[in-house]
């Protein structure tokens, strides 16, 4: 079993798997509730099955794209490329391991920034491509992450991000450790501006990253059933050597812990971000953004 | 205290153990090698100085993990006077495994964290193996948010194989503690000085590791994980532990060179437990002398050069798109 299977259970990848052998504009199975469901149907729904409304995972350009307004979005730091500081080597080098995941996403790395706007509400995004080593935190996503936030100040505007990821990148050993302290240190510098930062925690938010920057939000926001922790179920198991409880490290677990704020449905993440960081930045409300979702 | 012998010090274990029977055998007898045992102890020396001048990385974890090795309570109790344990973390619980309060060095005023293992089984279990879970985590915090308001500097000691992976410290959520003290320390207005004295493990040891000015002992590791979790994840078994550790370049002398650590403080021949006071001496000089150059240094002039510090780390290119 691989590493990201460890931490993700088949689920995630047998998903993709069969995205794949299924040819486009065909019926698709969901994983959950197992109903068939058209492909196109899916994508309107922004791959939540209508049925059960179980959140399939997404990648990270896809969600920034389906978040932002299609007008104005504009790629950043866009030049910042992965390097093998350590020249690491396992059972494949490094540097392999990058091209490989390179050649399967068409991403530089796994973390994508753009600024953009929200239902017209300036501001800058980010989001981890899980797809992309598992979403691991290197020097690269550290310093896109940082620019991120940079942007964000030099603008006046909120910062978001979206994360999915199974934590620290190994292969870069120490150097992704100390991304956790230098993303932090942004969101440090973005506070003291008195700038928001909302971090929305998909599914599978997990070690280097769920112990930095994504449990840092202003408000911290979960979509449904994302499985979100500090560490891995098997190593806690290993540990404790006791069953771990239902729903352990699930959103909702989370939520009735006082981890996070709210657990928002992926179809309404837009119109609820919105009307909370018009909200903390004393802006317009919608004008159909009275009722309560 | 006799001293442990690690798996590869096993050639000096056996010459130690000559050098102890001759001393035994000639106990009362009359008989004087002295002589000859003069001559095995320069031999001991000497073999401790060849095997310590080319240890493995995996070799130097075992040192840094040395039962023997001196703990946080002992750099306290030697480096340190007036210390006062100041405890809990307002909210759960103390957790022992952190160990928080104020003190003097060389006379002045500071405050002074680390985890802290235990020495036998029993305390070993009290410590939770220097595994702190969240509330160890937000004590330290506490204390840091006091040394910032009583303008006190900090002097953190790091040795924890990690941060507890355990059910109570996911429910009190792990990752929001680490990541506040991560956050806080970024912009905290006081002086930080950590020192790694023995396993530098992820997470858990950064949480109190953010600072102007890091050092390491010689033979401590510092790693995003640990070697035996390393090798069970991505060499297939945690068996390859040693490629891991050779693999993820966790050793002083590594991290110094990616410049991702400020100095190393040199042990003693054999690792700082064969010679606990000079240990104390020689890390009590470095310590004296990266307060005195922070000391000197105004407020916001520190807190940018930390900023600036935690923006340099990491290893990347920029290629046009």
């Amino acid at each position: 079993m691989s590493w990201l299977d460890k931490i993700t259970g088949s689920k995630l990848v047998s998903a993709a798997q069969r995205t794949r052998n299924v040819p486009e504009g065909l019926w698709i199975k969901c994983d959950s509730c197992h109903a068939a469901l058209y492909r196109t149907e899916l994508e309107r729904t922004l791959e939540v099955c209508p049925k059960c409304s179980a959140h399939r995972p997404i990648r990270g350009r896809a969600r920034l794209q389906q978040f932002l307004d299609a007008d104005g979005r504009e790629e950043l730091a866009m030049d910042v490329s992965p390097l093998d500081p350590l020249k690491f080597k396992d059972g494949k080098r490094y540097k392999e391991r990058i091209k490989v995941a390179q050649a399967g996403t068409g991403e530089r790395d796994a973390l994508i920034v753009m600024r953009g706007r929200l239902h017209g509400l300036p501001l800058v995004a980010s989001a981890f491509d899980f797809a992309f080593m598992g979403g691991s935190m290197g020097s690269v996503v550290g310093e896109k992450f940082v620019r991120g936030a940079e942007a964000a100040i030099q603008q006046g505007s909120p910062y978001i991000c979206f994360s999915s990821s199974g934590g620290a990148r190994m292969q870069e050993s120490l150097f992704s450790l100390f991304q956790m302290a230098k993303t932090s240190a942004a969101l440090a510098k973005l506070s003291d501006r008195g700038l928001p930062f909302i971090s929305v925690l998909t599914h599978p938010t997990t070690g280097g990253v769920s112990a930095s920057l994504a449990m840092l939000g202003d408000v911290n926001i979960a979509e449904p059933n994302a499985l979100i922790g500090f560490a891995g179920a098997r190593v806690i198991e290993q540990t404790v050597r006791q069953k771990l409880p239902e729903g352990f490290q699930r959103a909702e677990f989370l939520l009735e812990h006082g981890h996070i704020d709210l657990i928002v449905d992926r179809r309404e993440m837009r119109d609820r971000v919105h009307r909370l960081l018009a909200i903390m930045t004393h802006g317009p409300a919608l004008a159909s953004g009275s009722a309560a979702p | 205290m006799k001293p442990t012998y690690l798996d590869f010090e096993q050639p000096i274990a056996e010459l130690d153990q000559r050098i102890e029977d001759l001393r035994f055998s000639t106990a009362g007898r009359g008989v004087d090698l002295n002589e000859e045992i003069t001559r095995l102890e320069a031999k001991s020396r000497e073999l401790t100085a060849q095997i310590f001048g080319q240890l493995t990385p995996w070799q130097v974890a075992q040192v840094a993990r040395h039962p023997q090795r001196p703990y946080s309570l002992d750099y306290l109790q030697h480096l340190f006077t007036d210390w006062e344990e100041l405890h809990g973390d307002r909210h759960f619980r103390d957790d022992p495994s952190m160990i928080c309060g104020v003190a003097r060095f060389e006379g002045r005023a500071c405050v002074v964290l680390g985890q802290q293992k235990g020495r036998d089984a029993k305390e070993r279990v009290y410590r939770n193996f220097g595994m702190p879970k969240p509330e160890g985590y937000r004590k330290a915090l506490r204390l840091m948010q006091l040394a910032e308001r009583f303008h006190l500097p900090i002097f953190t000691f790091i040795d924890t194989p990690g941060a507890y992976p355990g059910i109570g410290a996911e429910e009190r959520n792990q990752s929001e503690a680490i990541a506040r003290n991560l956050f806080e320390m970024a912009r905290l207005r006081t002086p930080v000085i950590a020192t790694v004295i023995g396993e530098g493990g992820s997470g858990g040891a950064l949480a109190i590791g953010v600072a102007d000015h890091v050092i390491m002992l010689s033979n401590s590791i510092y790693s995003v994980i640990s070697p035996e979790g390393c090798a069970s994840i991505l060499f297939k078994s945690a068996a390859r532990a040693p490629e891991a550790a050779e693999a993820m370049k966790i050793t002083a002398q590594d991290l110094l060179g990616h410049k991702l650590i400020d100095e190393i403080v040199a042990e003693p021949l054999g690792g700082a437990h064969r010679d606990v006071p000079a240990t104390m001496e020689s890390l009590r000089l470095r310590l004296s002398a990266a307060f005195e150059g922070l000391r000197a240094m105004p407020m916001t002039q520190l807190a940018e050069r930390r900023h600036q510090r935690l923006m340099s780390f990491g290893a990347f290119e920029l290629v046009p798109a």
